[in-house]
């Protein structure tokens, strides 16, 4: 198979043999490269934009804030002020002279009229470069304003999306252990690394509350500050999703001792041992909840079955690519389309560890390319040379996708149908196979292709 | 979601609410990519490029390609031109575009990155191959907006492609505003149509609308030509249209070429499109053919039919001031009362120009219109002075969804709809595109909103 690979990028993509294979990874991009990668600023924007009664104060020009708008379907179920577009809107003057002064006001406005919880201040390139101190206006509004006033250190040249997560975390921690811990129940979990996309964090909470298991704080799906301050008051912390919030998890294990438990919400077999998994750390106080969770379990899984075993028949042997921004959530979606009959022939991310790439090595059948911050070109390149029916990605690219003829499923932070829990389950076997069935395909001069291809082969044979 | 917007207005200065623009980086790569064969290069973070290249994806429903510098901490504090230079070194080797549109971003422009000399020794030593281009312009993110983006990469297009040619030719260039390929083409086929030769830059037709082919072309087929932007410093006239996006070309191909140029609006509505029209006839000497003549009729046909549903409607509208503009003349002509005009672009002559168009159609009605303005500011004005119709981009849902009007999408970004990559508004025939959106949209409410036993007449 002959790709177009950068010569500099060839240790970043490998063909699975044994499963043992590694991928070089964390590395920057290649300049040049036309990188499907985004920033640090953009990392911390979507870990924290989900707090609903927090303002999110955008400090830079207005570019960074215009983008971010909106663009995760997180949903509150109470106040919306995450949903709006805060920016310092910095012109040239405040280049040459400096943003504090613009920034204060700011805050000074949007406190008084908002009144929010909180106040997360970004800070993007540009603050980073003509110096602002953040922290110490930050400071100042706090003490004037009486509410946290969270400088997020997010410069976007300081890496990729990863480093972001961190200054999320970092930002979070600070209210961590503000709340009194007050009335919360002996089995309690936070709930981390889930951001609500199509209100996916209440399926959640609702198999938790069958378990008996109350949740403390969503962080930050529907998130609420308040519920953050007292969240160290739980005995435990889920993880989902790789780089995200696992670093706030490791700062609560270090500071207030509480375990913390990885997690995945996607699939069929990761939802149920996620669950299982919680049973089976509460069992010592609560007798019963190992029998809930299983009961829990079976019936959902009657609920989504029989229509899943039909769907299955329909997919069977279709080859899928998953290209996403976190390895943790292709650990799933691989088990995910082995469930429906589908094989993955290429997986990839944009910020995967080596110990995901490891993972990923282990659990993918012989032949799987697995790539590390790949780029259109490549990512055509396996789309054609594979043979794949459907893939799995982000806004950018789904039009490469349609382009070559092939179904999309949209596994992203755009995504409107809820993909999680066994309901989810349900949701994307039904996505999955509407996309590759629909009848429109047929117009595709590729399938069109491929179908000449087969007929001709036929009459040859 | 917009419940969070008080009644009263409130004086701001410090911030901007739900904006209503975004920063030049975008312009830059929008222009870009209507050359044939260039890769938009992002001189800058990755995440700007990466922002860019999603948001004109949501738009256009297409692949849109772009290159970053990647900038790290240590280009931000050492300077950006190793990054540059390894940059077009990967994008030869790799890419092969024909050639690359570099524009810088905040964060470089700050640092003050010397584009200019960089590309000059990537030239020398051979980084850049022979027969390939690298051009550039500076797009300071904290200056004007996405328009003034755009405005600098075509200006950059003529400084660094256009050649002087004196020999006497009769042919016009066409320097399009920031508009849809759709808007492009529909130019095009007029131009076409009255027989005009032109050159027109930039093309995003055939490069942001292209048809399924199963092939995935990272440089589709459309664009304009480097050999023909090259030939712009011979014509004899630059129609720029649009003052914001197009102006700063002209100005180039003047001071370049000694192109003299003119600018026009953008051919929205009626009389944008009579002045385009008339502008080419002129220039060239060229009857108007029967087949534009038959579409303006139709057009106003349109008009004069549904004028009871149009005529004294409110409308609020924002967006770019180079479309903005004629639509609200458009408008206008058809009888309805722009209410709220508003751009996110900054600059005072987008209400000089509001102020004597109103005036020319004999308005003394009272109306609000602001530059460097965002939508929380507009959503106030409207919970003030309540329209019947809202006309501008997708993030105008929220305000109509709750003030619950009417609403026509225009502009850019339209998120959230498909359609006008393909359906112009630009031209007679985009004219009644547009307006028989805006008809339908008003009789859709009606409808629904009128009780079964008094519904519509069938025929209007």
């Amino acid at each position: 198979m002959t790709l177009s690979i950068l010569k500099e990028r060839k240790d970043q993509v490998v063909e699975r043999i044994n499963g043992n294979e590694t991928v070089s990874c964390s590395r920057e991009s290649l300049a040049g490269a036309v990188s499907q990668r985004a920033c640090v600023f953009c990392g911390s924007r979507v870990v924290l934009y989900p707090i609903a009664d927090a303002l999110h104060l955008i400090h830079g020009p207005i570019g960074c804030a215009a983008y971010t708008w909106d663009i995760r379907g997180a949903l509150s179920s109470g106040p919306e002020l995450h949903r709006l577009s805060f920016s310092t809107d910095l012109r040239e003057r405040d280049i040459i002279f400096g943003g504090e002064k613009k920034l204060e006001a700011a805050l000074d406005e949007l406190i008084t009229r908002h009144n929010p919880k909180a106040a997360f201040v970004y800070s993007t390139c540009i603050v980073g470069i003509i110096g602002d101190d953040l922290g110490a206006v930050c400071r100042k509004m706090t003490e004037l304003k009486k509410i946290p006033v969270i400088p997020v250190q997010s410069e976007g040249f300081k890496g990729s999306k990863r480093e972001g997560y961190f200054a999320a975390c970092k930002a979070m921690f600070t209210l961590v252990g503000t709340g009194k811990p007050e009335n919360i129940s002996p089995v309690s979990v936070n709930i981390l690394g889930d951001f609500n996309l199509a209100g996916e964090i209440w399926i959640i909470r609702d198999y938790l509350k069958k378990m008996g298991v109350e949740v403390v704080a969503n962080i930050t799906g529907d998130g609420r500050v308040d519920d953050i301050r007292r969240c160290h008051g739980a005995a435990l912390n889920l993880v989902q999703c790789s780089g995200a919030t696992l670093d706030l998890a490791k700062m609560m294990k270090e500071k207030f001792n509480i375990p913390f438990l990885r997690v995945s919400y996607l699939g069929i077999e990761d939802m149920a041992e996620s669950l299982y998994i919680v049973a089976d750390h509460f069992s010592h106080i609560d007798k019963d909840i190992e029998e809930k969770t299983r009961q829990l379990v079976k019936t959902e899984l009657e609920q989504i079955m029989p229509e899943i075993k039909k769907i299955r028949e329909e997919l069977n042997g279709k080859k899928a690519a998953i290209y996403v921004g976190g390895a943790f959530k292709a650990f799933s979606l691989v088990k995910a389309f082995r469930r429906i009959g589908m094989s993955v022939v290429l997986v990839g991310s944009q910020t995967g560890t080596d110990e995901d790439y490891r993972e990923l090595a282990k659990i993918t059948d012989p032949g799987t390319v697995i790539v590390d911050d790949s780029n259109p070109r490549e990512l055509s390149d396996f789309i054609v040379k594979k043979g794949v029916d459907v893939f799995v990605g982000g806004v950018k690219e789904r039009p490469i996708a349609y382009k070559l003829g092939v179904a999309f499923c949209d596994h992203n932070h755009e995504r409107k149908i809820a993909l999680e829990g066994f309901t989810g389950m349900l949701n994307f076997a039904r996505e999955i196979h509407n996309s590759v069935t629909s009848p429109v395909w047929k117009f595709h001069p590729a399938r069109l292709s491929r179908v000449e291809e087969k007929s001709s082969e036929v009459c040859c044979g | 979601m917009l419940h969070h917007t008080p009644d009263e207005i409130s004086e701001r200065h410090a911030l901007k609410v739900n904006p209503a623009k975004t920063c030049q980086p975008i312009g830059a790569m929008y222009a870009a990519l209507g050359v044939h064969g260039c890769l938009p290069h992002s001189h800058g973070s990755q995440g700007c490029c990466s922002y860019h290249r999603s948001h004109l994806t949501r738009h256009y429903k297409e692949p849109v390609m772009a290159s970053t510098s990647s900038f790290t901490e240590g280009a931000s504090v050492f300077g950006g031109g190793p990054n540059l230079r390894q940059s077009l070194k990967t994008i030869f080797q790799v890419y092969n575009p024909d050639i690359v549109a570099v524009h810088t971003t905040c964060l470089s422009e700050t640092i003050g990155d010397d584009l200019p000399s960089i590309i000059k020794s990537a030239v020398e030593d051979k980084t850049v191959p022979e027969g390939k281009h690298v051009i550039h312009c500076n797009t300071p993110s904290y200056v004007g907006s996405h328009v003034t983006g755009y405005s600098n990469m075509a200006a950059g297009i003529v400084k660094c492609l256009c050649e002087k040619d004196e020999t006497e030719s009769k042919r016009i260039n066409v320097i399009p505003g920031f508009t849809d390929p759709s808007d492009m083409r529909k130019i095009k086929g007029m131009l076409k149509e009255m027989k005009a030769d032109f050159i027109m830059f930039p093309d995003t037709s055939g490069v942001l609308d292209t048809p399924q082919t199963a092939e995935y072309k990272m440089y589709p087929d459309g664009g304009a030509k480097i050999s023909d932007i090259m030939r712009a410093g011979g014509s004899s006239l630059s129609l720029c249209l649009g003052k914001w996006s197009s102006e700063a070309a002209g100005v180039e191909l003047e001071k370049k070429c000694s192109v003299p140029f003119r600018v026009l609006d953008l051919p929205i509505g009626v009389l944008a499109t009579d002045r385009f029209v008339e502008a080419v006839s002129q220039e060239l000497g060229l009857p108007v053919p029967k087949s534009i003549r038959d579409e303006r009729g139709k057009l106003v046909d349109m008009l004069t039919d549904y004028q009871q549903y149009l005529y004294k409607k409110k409308v609020a509208i924002f967006g770019d001031p180079d479309t903005v503009i004629p639509m609200t003349e458009f408008l206008l002509s058809a009888g309805m009362m722009p209410k709220h005009i508003i751009t996110g672009t900054p600059g005072k002559a987008f209400e000089k120009r509001i102020d004597s168009m109103m005036k020319e159609h004999g308005h003394d009605y009272e109306y609000n219109c602001s530059n460097s303005a965002d939508l929380f500011y507009l959503h106030q004005l409207i919970k003030k002075e309540p329209v019947d119709l809202l006309i501008g981009n997708t993030y105008g849902k929220y305000i109509a969804a709750e003030e619950n009007i009417p609403f026509v999408r225009f502009g850019f970004p339209i998120l959230d709809r498909v359609g006008h990559s393909h359906f112009p508004k630009a031209g007679y025939m985009g004219g009644m595109h547009f307006i028989s959106g805006v008809i339908n949209t008003l009789l859709d409410k009606m409808d629904r909103e009128t009780p079964e036993d008094m519904t519509m007449e069938l025929v209007a």
